[in-house]
Order: structure tokens, then sequence, then C-alpha cells
């Protein structure tokens, strides 16, 4: 699926409930955030393809907040397809992120915006 | 090689003012009496400065509030925003101005008013970057906590090397009558303070103050003839390879690393040769990953590093005597405060926390979430 508007897609994906990034279709690289090109060349053939979900926490941190607001965390997250992205890891305490950790993305809301989040993958609950 | 004009610029001039809370003022304000005060200090006046370099935090068009407000009609004006780096950028395209002929007096100057107006660090003006604006991470501290984070994973930091940072912090502000906080602060005090982003906690944090800094560079030759002993601009480099960190590519190395290289290549010195160093330390991790991007030890061991006080009045090197952004000042943009504290220990007027026989300072900005680098040399006569 040929790129147009990067952001405003990315967007309009995540509100059909689909986690997709950009591949490069001449090298394969994918890209992250979504762009018009890829980062360092001038190849702008980049297309829509869905993200396999799988990553690993790359770093974490957890934001402190008065109650009544919950704390949470905010980490980022190496995919699997080799780009780097800032998300949440949920479904466990939020100090209990390690950095390592596998995880796996789900769809997700935060204020009501649909976002992609991760929770620890099968196998890697600590 | 680039033909950098080593030693042919100076700041003749310094002016800082209101580094507390100084309800009433606007930033402008603020900015307006460290001007006058860095060209009183330089033995100029007004109608002598044909540039100005001027950043107000919230005012895109500070280029020319600044000059109105002073009543200076400039051939040449900067306004760089590149964060708290903005300042040693200005002084390496001051000195290229300088140098060129472009220009013969350069008033680099900066106020803002956050503390009394708003209690919080100023925005930045940045529209949000909404792959990160939708995790709410609460920026610019909680871009500092991931790097942090990722620090100790591979290098064994703990928080109470974060705290050594802090507390050195503190113990060079207790020696400077102008610092913002120099009440007595301890490890244990840093380890148990509120958590804001682990592993990041308030005393890891740099202050929320008001302030105004103002620096005047000129040639070499007139400055010899002005009232102050000049403070050399001997080499300069700066680098981005980021803006948000969830782009930058490993959160335990910063540009830093490449342009301190290239400061240290034009001023013909190394690591080792530098007698002050004063480093942009927003928040505790940064004065580690400085310490280590900029030569002082190798990546990973700048935990290690500042054990014992090593950073602290006595210790093994002098960092950020004035007390830096974790206790003296920090209106927003810290970076022209390195500078004017630079400046101050080579002229050798610092008093107490004077560092015995300086001749050489390095003076570092960091802009936005470790995303701009950029260091400025300082010397002495000696040094050229």
């Amino acid at each position: 699926m040929k790129v147009v508007h990067p952001e405003q897609e990315y967007l309009a994906h995540l509100a059909e409930g689909r986690f997709m990034i950009q591949r490069s279709a001449a090298s394969g690289d994918y890209v992250f955030y979504p762009r018009v090109m890829r980062p360092g060349a001038l190849d702008d053939d980049l297309e829509w393809t869905e993200a396999s979900g799988d990553g690993v926490v790359y770093s974490t941190s957890v934001v402190r907040n008065r109650p009544p607001v919950e704390d949470y965390n905010v980490a980022l997250i190496d995919l699997a397809e080799g780009v780097r992205m800032m998300s949440r890891v949920v479904d466990i305490a939020p100090e209990a992120v390690k950095i390592g950790m596998k995880v796996k993305a789900r769809m997700g809301e935060i204020d009501g915006a649909p976002v992609v989040l991760f929770a620890p993958a099968e196998g890697d609950v600590q | 090689m680039s033909e950098f004009p080593r030693g042919k610029t100076a700041i003749v001039g310094t002016g800082i003012f209101g580094i507390d809370s100084r309800p009433g003022y606007t930033a402008t304000e603020l900015l307006g009496k460290a001007a006058l005060m860095a060209i009183a200090d330089a033995g100029l006046t007004p109608a002598d400065i044909d540039g100005v370099f001027a950043t107000l935090p919230q005012e895109p068009f500070s280029a020319m509030t600044v000059p109105e407000y002073l009543g200076i009609r400039p051939k040449l004006v900067e306004t760089s925003r590149t964060g708290g780096s903005a300042f040693e950028l200005h002084a390496m395209w001051a000195a290229l101005a300088l140098e060129a002929g472009l220009v013969d007096a350069v008033l680099i100057c900066y106020g803002s008013n956050q503390r009394s107006a708003s209690g919080k660090l100023t925005g930045s003006g940045a529209p949000p970057f909404v792959y990160e604006s939708a995790y709410k991470v609460r920026n610019p501290v909680g871009s500092y906590a991931l790097s942090a984070a990722r620090h100790m994973h591979e290098y064994g930091t703990t928080r109470r090397h974060l705290a050594e940072v802090a507390v050195a912090a503190r113990k060079w502000a207790q020696l400077n009558p102008d610092a913002f906080s120099r009440d007595d602060l301890t490890i244990d005090d840093v380890l148990n303070a509120r958590m804001v982003v682990d592993p990041l906690s308030v005393r890891d944090c740099c202050l929320v103050t008001d302030g105004a800094a103002a620096v005047v560079m000129t040639r070499a030759d007139r400055a010899r003839d002005l009232p102050n002993q000049p403070a050399y601009l001997l080499g300069t480099g700066s680098a981005t390879w980021h803006r948000a960190i969830s782009a930058m590519p490993d959160l335990t190395v910063t540009a830093a690393s490449e342009a301190g290289a290239r400061a240290y290549a034009q001023a013909g010195v190394k690591p080792s040769d530098i007698d002050v160093l004063e480093v942009y330390d927003a928040f505790t991790i940064n004065t580690i990953l400085f310490l280590e991007d900029l030569g002082f030890c190798p990546k990973g061991e700048g935990g290690r590093f500042v054990e014992d006080g090593a950073i602290a009045p006595g210790g093994r090197l002098a960092v950020n005597t004035n007390g830096g952004g974790l206790s003296c000042v920090h209106p927003g943009m810290y970076g022209l405060f390195t500078m004017v504290e630079a400046v101050t220990q080579l002229r050798g007027t610092a008093g107490a926390r004077q560092v015995a026989d300086a001749k050489l300072a390095l003076a570092h900005g960091n802009g936005g979430t470790l995303s701009h680098q950029a260091v400025t040399i300082w010397g002495t006569a000696e040094t050229l």
C-alpha cells in the first residue's frame, strides 16, 4: 500500500485498529516514525506494512503522579523490524517493566485516542 | 581542517541578573538588566554594539524585540533555537562574524521569567510530536529518565551515582552567594526525594528559576584595550543526531562526543588540560553523560568517576563551579550561564569558589532532549 500522507495515514490505521509501519520496497528497510522518505536516503518508495508487534524493551521509566492519577509506564521498544518507538508497557506494574523484556503489541486507548501499547510476551512474564 | 579563528575573539563583559524569583519583571526586562550590566562591564556603551544575538524563550522575534528594547540598531542579528545550547552556537557565529569584519562587538543575551510567571519550565514553543505525546511522556524529565535507565542497565550506574552529582553541585553552590539553592543536601536526601519519573527524583532535576545573562564579544586586539582580562575563544564544536528521545540512536552516547572532539581539535588542547568544566546539568544523568562524551573518563565510567565527591569542591575535577543548573540557576535555557561562569573563573574573580590558576575552561550547552550539543573552549592570554 503506497504512502501519500504518512502521519495522517498512520493515525487513520490506528483508528481502524491496525499497527502499520513503513518499509522501503527497494531496500527492504523499515522506517518509523512515518516519513515521506527513508531517513538518510533518497528512497521515497515507502509502503505500509503490518508490524509484527514483536518487540524488546530498550529503556523504561515510571511517570509518577499525585493521586488519584495513577502512575504509568513510558518505554522505548525496539521492534523486530529494526526500528524503535515510544510506547507504554501495560498489564504489569509500571516499575516491573525491565529492559530486555520481550513484549507484544496490542491496540489500546489513552485519553480516548487509539494507540499501540505493549504487554509482556508469553514466556517473559517475570 | 577548519580554520577556526583560535584566540582571535574574546568575551570582554558579562552580566547576570535575577537568577532567583523576580515577580513583576517581564523576561525582556530581566534580559535588559543583564545586557546593560554586560555592556558596562565591557567598558562599552550600547552604541558600540553592532551585533545582537538574543533569545527570549517565548518570543520568536527576539532578534528584533531585543535590539529595539535596548535602543541598538545592529548590523547582524542571530536567534538560533537549539534550546539551551543556543548560546554556545552564538559564540561560534560571533567569532566568525567578528573575524570576518562583519561586526565589531556582539552582545549575546537571554532572559526568562518562568518561575514567577508560571512556576514551571518554560515551553519551547515546539508543536507536540504525536509519536511521543500520545503516551504522555513528561518532557523534558521523562526523556532524560529513559537515558538514565539505559545507562544504569548497560554500565551499572546507580541512583547513588546520580545523587553524587546533585550533592557536588550543591557544595559548589554553597560557595556561590548568588546561587539559588544553598541549603545542605546529602546523598540520602536525594535518594529519598519524591520520584518525578523513575529513575529520577525531584533532586535529580534542575531548578526552576527566573534569570537573565549576557556577554559581550569582540576581537582580541580590541579586547586588550578594555578593562577586563579577556577570555579568549579557542575552539567550538556542535552537533545534532536527533530531536526526539525515541529517535536517539544510543541513549548513552550524545552528540557531545562529536562536538567536543571538534572543539578540542580547534583549540589544540585535550580534556586533561581543562582546569574548569561547565556542563549543562539539567538533570544529574547529564553530568555523567557529558563527563564521558567530553573525554574526562571512558564511556560508562561516569558514575564511578563522580564517586566520593570527585567533582565537588576539593575533588579531582572542578565541575559546574557556580552550582550548575541543579543548584545555581535554571531559567529554562541554561547554556549562557556555563559561559559566564567559565569567564568568571578565567578572570579569577569567582571568590570562594575560585579554581586556583584556572587557564582553560570548557563551557558546554545541551538543547532539547539531549538533542543538540555545543562546546566552547575558553582560555586566558597564556593559552594563546
